[in-house]
């Protein structure tokens, strides 16, 4: 479904990704996990649109990414939350979610202006789609809040509902549960598993190792820019390189 | 009571009129702050549309409605142009830039000959009438009130609370403060042109920074959260002048203090619908309160 073909990064001399090749398949929950300023977000960055890469060419769905706008990017299908959030504090729930469906609310400038039935159509159903994707991840009762009301871990399930509004067929999360304590964390997982089994294919990368085994089908490993392990969680698990990345190695 | 008005009209009109005008131009700067933009070319758009208008009536036989047609359409040739490159800065920086724009039009009005020059126009036809302003201004409302309720709204206001997380939303950001540029630009020209045909006369110094300013004031002082906050804004600073006539030489420091005093303590303005709604329960709950004892 996606692929990163040697790519590279470099912000002037410093190399951020270095020749990093790796296929996410469709469907399932493929993570990336690595230590702190490993490039994980850079990979992100790229995968959105946000950064162009240095190097290599990165194919989502059969067409290259290079040189597309965000928003098109977006439009094609790949939809991302952040590692620090960034919902829309000063707009309700519901109001958060529509924005998401921006791409998909296609009347036009007469038919907004006149109410024409096809625009109150069209918005109706916006809402409603909202209050179904914010029941998803069990906002709805909140949903004419303003967003700066909500917890910590609530604003997270928001910004998985906005995502989802965008209607993607990749959802990138980045770092979905820094911050949270174990209980939230738990909570969140299941919220996670529950968007894959509604078809999603999902993208995450994380540095909480425990978090990333128990969730992921396959893993890739990050470690200064380059691409040290991928495989399935057990594999990885063992495997001495991604020891020494986390641990550090061995004394004599 | 006839005689009562229309000595009061004749006295007044000008006064009547400028808040209509104001109100728009305070829209117009609206439109650019709600989606994130500090704009300040909306004098030197409110100026080419004045001149557009006014040119074409005293030079051609093209009637009033093209003339405010023409008003509105040049201006927003100019804010794409100027728009694509300058909507790039964000904050101060394109503050700056709109007003280096203001300074050139000033500059370029001051030195043509189909401008007057620094003589400005005069002996403009007066073909404002009350309702011109009164239909304009409610278009302007109604249209403005459309784009807030839907998702060209939405789009603003995601891009001014944060342009990247809006952008992955599938928002052409560029796009949008474009149209949001550009909308506030025939806002503006048509109101510079319904300003020049009953002014008489305007001038190159008509458009320049203390006017830019003045927009910016008039929205910030009426709140830019909604539409009714520019247009309260506009009128109440278009009138305070007249109220405080009686104070005579100190009328323009009394109008400075106000407005010192507002943006202390009614930063946001002074309508803010969620400020309201937070006094509203509290009186309520002090009724209640009041009936126990």
């Amino acid at each position: 479904m996606l692929k990163f073909d040697h790519i590279s990064k470099h912000f002037g001399g410093l190399k951020v990704l270095q020749d990093v090749s790796f296929t996410v398949p469709q469907g399932g929950i493929f993570g990336m996990i690595g230590p702190n300023g490993a490039g994980k977000t850079t990979v992100f960055n790229l995968l959105t649109g946000l950064l162009q890469p240095s190097g290599g060419t990165i194919v989502f769905n059969g067409s290259n990414l290079a040189g597309v706008a965000p928003h098109r990017i977006t439009k094609a299908g790949i939809a991302r939350t952040f590692q620090n959030i960034r919902i829309f504090k000063e707009m309700t729930l519901l109001e958060n979610v529509i924005v998401g469906m921006h791409a998909h609310l296609d009347y036009g400038f007469g038919a907004l202006l006149l109410s024409l039935p096809s625009f109150r159509t069209r918005e109706a159903q916006a809402r409603d789609r909202a209050r179904e994707l914010l029941s998803w991840v069990r906002l709805d009762h909140k949903a004419d809040l303003l967003a700066q009301s909500l917890s910590y871990g609530e604003q997270r399930r928001l910004e998985f509902a906005r995502a989802l509004a965008t209607e993607p067929k990749l959802l990138l999360l980045d770092e979905p549960v820094a911050g949270m304590n174990p209980a939230e964390k738990t909570e969140l997982m299941a919220e996670i598993v529950n968007i894959r089994q509604r078809g999603f294919s999902i993208f995450l990368i994380e540095h909480d190792m425990r978090f990333v085994m128990g969730l992921c089908d396959r893993i890739a490993v990050l470690n200064f820019g380059r691409i040290i392990a991928e495989g399935p969680p057990d594999e990885i698990k063992n495997n001495p390189e991604v020891i020494e990345a986390y641990l550090g190695k061995e004394d004599a | 009571m006839m005689e009562w008005w229309d000595g009061f009209w004749s006295t007044y009109n000008t006064v009547v009129f400028s808040i209509g005008v104001n109100a728009m131009l305070a829209l117009s700067i609206y439109v650019t702050l709600s989606c994130g933009l500090l704009s300040l070319a909306n004098a030197a758009f409110m100026g080419i549309g004045a001149y557009a208008a006014s040119i074409i009536s005293m030079q051609t036989g093209l009637s009033f409605p093209l003339a405010l047609l023409a008003a509105g359409v040049l201006p927003a040739l100019v804010a794409l142009v100027i728009g694509l490159p300058t909507l790039r800065l964000s904050g101060v920086y394109l503050a700056m830039a709109t007003l280096g724009f203001g300074e050139v039009v000033r500059v370029v009005i001051l030195n043509l000959d189909i401008t007057g020059g620094p003589m400005g126009i005069n002996g403009i036809p007066q073909k404002t009438e009350f309702w011109h302003i009164v239909l304009l201004l409610a278009l302007t409302l109604f249209v403005l009130a459309r784009m807030r309720r839907s998702k060209i709204g939405r789009a603003f206001e995601a891009i001014k609370a944060d342009e990247v997380a809006a952008r992955l939303m599938g928002i052409n950001v560029a796009g949008y403060k474009l149209l949001a540029f550009v909308t506030g630009a025939i806002i503006a020209g048509v109101a510079g042109g319904l300003n020049a045909h009953y002014t008489f006369t305007i001038g190159p110094g008509n458009y320049a920074f203390e006017n830019a300013v003045d927009i910016l004031t008039m929205a910030v002082f009426g709140g830019t959260s909604n539409l009714i906050g520019p247009t309260l804004g506009a009128s109440i600073l278009t009138l305070l002048p007249e109220v405080l006539r009686q104070l005579k030489d100190f009328r323009l420091a009394f109008n400075g203090l106000i407005l010192i005093v507002v943006i202390l303590y009614l930063p946001t303005g002074i309508w803010d619908p969620r400020r309201l709604r937070t006094l509203w329960p509290r009186r309520q709950r002090t009724a209640v309160g009041g009936e126990k004892i």
